[in-house]
């Protein structure tokens, strides 16, 4: 029976020879993740289970991102828990604060994921790590309970859609603009419980980091998994990373997919998702006049270097509109030392910007630049749900970091044309 | 097997509903500021507070949900099932569920239907009484009675034990 990439991974990882859309399967786990929000509950439950140990010390990765450095003594309890169970376990993979970054940045750059991997996290942006080839899916702490004890996890195969880009993507459209395009058109959830392949020749073009922004978002279309088929691209960021054997797969030519899409990128435009949904998505030029108070670029989403690397040829020579507050985040400290040798730090420092350790901070809400009543931001994160950066009366809009930096010299929604620069 | 383990989910519930639309996330179920305490009572407090209802404040404990498309999309944080369900939320019918907030809810013990019709025949404050082992769901004010999507006999499984964890601690595997 021809299968999808989703499809051969799960079978190979139930001991399965095949396995079709909704059969329940028992899988083999590659790696389990956990950060401080969603393991504390895990450990409770890992030890109402009874079990002394988890059930490979190599592949159960604490990562304390969300409110680390710690944002307050709460948040310090949860952090220590961590620690002390990492200490606990002799965890190859326990990220202390200097070392941690942002989970979905950290574990792909650390050669830790790799494709071919069946990766679970209880952290819903796992998807992330699909850019890779691997299947990679977010559940809950309970479930990441289980298998640190078990090393296993049921699941259900999923149905596929097929994404086929086609066509050149035009200055300053990336990743992200790329998946909020599709989240505009498919809805919050036109992929619910599915997998999302990613494929065509602008795919084929398409460079890793925008690739992690892609697979990241998948969740927002309700998938999953978001999944690309690896290639040579992915050979080499892997190649200088990965410490263990690895595996390319692919999609069947005669696969089955639940529904074929096609988006021709010749014409699109940078995409922003405007207040309070991933799915309500329009081009910047559409936008009219949205004026904002905060511009925050990081995340899992889209705190990469080359991320940075957009923001700081908008900020170039460049400040940030009185009255806006610009925060730029980068996802790891290995990104945030490149960023200072490459001098965006400069850059950033002087646009009036203030950069803040690895964390996902304000992301979620939590600390780094939390709006206030009716404070609106734009940001290169992933959610712009009522109340996620703060305060239930604020906004978040979704854009790339080109969009972000731009917006946050002009003091409103903007795209980076706007101010005439081109496209390195 | 025994059915009087104190985890046990109990499988026939009775309540009032209140209603709310579609792609419920779980920001609004529960704001991811108040994610640095994991307990369940501190979390309940603060349960749909981004929900502008008067849910978060009249409720009571036993009263159910009745939901749109996509219940539960966004984060992974299973303290938005345990903030529902120490909240006093015996039962959730949405006409669809997020996929891993539906595995959340089997694993915390918190039970949830899916049926688009009863979600349609269903208004807010009705009284209502929901089957979990048929599926079947009785409008208690119009006597109209309506039947959910089937859940894997090994998710009742999960539901009856109290969760995942009683689950494997009483069968040896997830
Ligand atoms: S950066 Fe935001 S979306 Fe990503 S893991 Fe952190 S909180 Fe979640």
């Amino acid at each position: 029976m021809p299968m999808t990439i989703t499809e051969k991974l799960l079978a190979d990882h139930a001991g399965l020879r095949e396995v079709f859309p909704g059969q329940l399967v028992h899988a083999t786990i590659d790696i389990a993740l956990g950060n401080d929000i969603t393991a504390p509950i895990a450990i409770k439950q890992f030890q109402k289970i009874g079990v002394k140990h988890v059930f490979d010390k190599d592949r159960v990765v604490l990562v304390p991102d969300h409110f680390a450095p710690n944002k307050d003594i709460q948040s310090a309890e949860q952090c220590r828990m961590l620690r002390e169970f990492s200490r606990e376990q002799h965890l190859t993979h326990y990220f202390e604060v200097g070392n941690a970054g942002i989970e979905h940045a950290l574990l792909p750059e650390k050669g830790i994921v790799l494709p071919g991997d069946l990766v679970i996290g209880a952290d819903s942006h796992t998807c992330t790590y699909g850019a890779l080839g691997a299947f990679a899916t977010g559940v809950g702490s309970t479930d990441l309970a289980a298998v640190m004890a078990t090393g296993k996890l049921w699941f259900k195969v999923p149905e596929s859609i097929k994404l086929i880009y086609t066509g050149r993507r035009r200055p300053w459209v990336g990743g992200k603009d790329l998946i909020l395009y599709t989240i505009g058109k498919m809805g919050v959830d036109g992929a619910r419980y599915q997998a999302m392949e990613f494929v065509g020749e602008t795919i084929r073009r398409l460079p890793m980091d925008d690739r992690f922004t892609m697979a990241n978002m998948a969740i927002e279309a309700g998938a999953k998994n978001g999944i690309f088929i690896p290639d040579p691209t992915t050979a080499a960021y892997v190649k200088r990373r990965a410490t263990r054997e690895f595996r390319f797969y692919r999609s069947d030519p005669k696969a089955i997919y639940r529904e074929v899409m096609e988006f021709n990128l010749d014409q699109i435009e940078p995409q922003v998702a405007l207040p309070h949904s991933p799915e309500n998505v329009r081009g910047i030029s559409e936008v009219g006049e949205i004026s904002i108070d905060q511009a925050v670029i990081g995340s899992c989403t889209n705190g990469r270097i080359s991320d940075l690397k957009q923001a700081a040829s908008i900020l170039k020579g460049k400040k940030a509109a009185p009255g806006v507050r610009l925060i730029i985040i980068p996802a790891t400290p290995s990104i945030y030392r490149e960023a200072m040798k490459k001098g965006y730090f400069d850059i950033f420092l002087n646009a009036g910007g203030v950069i803040s350790p690895p964390t996902c901070g304000p992301c979620l809400g939590g600390y780094m630049g939390v709006l206030g009543k009716g404070e609106r931001a734009v940001a290169t994160t992933n959610r712009n749900f009522i109340g996620r950066m703060g305060h239930q009366e604020s906004e978040v809009i979704l854009s790339n970091p080109s969009v972000a930096a731009a917006s946050a010299v002009l003091g409103r929604l903007a795209g980076p044309e706007e101010l005439g620069i081109e496209q390195e | 097997m025994s059915r009087s383990r104190e985890n046990d989910t109990p499988m026939v519930f009775k309540g009032t509903v209140w209603k709310f639309g579609h792609n419920i996330d779980t920001d609004v179920i529960i704001p991811a500021r108040y994610l640095n305490d994991s307990d369940p009572v501190s979390l309940a407090e603060h349960c749909m507070e981004n929900a502008n209802s008067g849910f978060s404040l009249k409720m009571k404990p036993g009263d159910l949900i009745a939901a749109g498309s996509n219940f539960g999309c966004g984060s992974s944080r299973e303290h938005a099932p345990i903030a529902l369900k120490a909240k006093g939320v015996s039962c959730i019918i949405a006409e669809t569920f997020a996929r891993i907030f539906y595995r959340n809810a089997f694993n915390t013990g918190l039970p949830i239907l899916e049926s688009r019709d009863a979600v349609m025949g269903i208004k807010e404050g009705d009284t209502i009484q929901v089957e979990l082992e048929t599926g079947r769901i009785l409008n208690l004010d119009t006597g109209r009675s309506f039947q959910a999507a089937p859940v894997p006999e090994f998710m009742r499984q999960i539901l009856k034990d109290g969760g995942l964890i009683p689950h494997i601690i009483r069968r040896g595997s997830g």
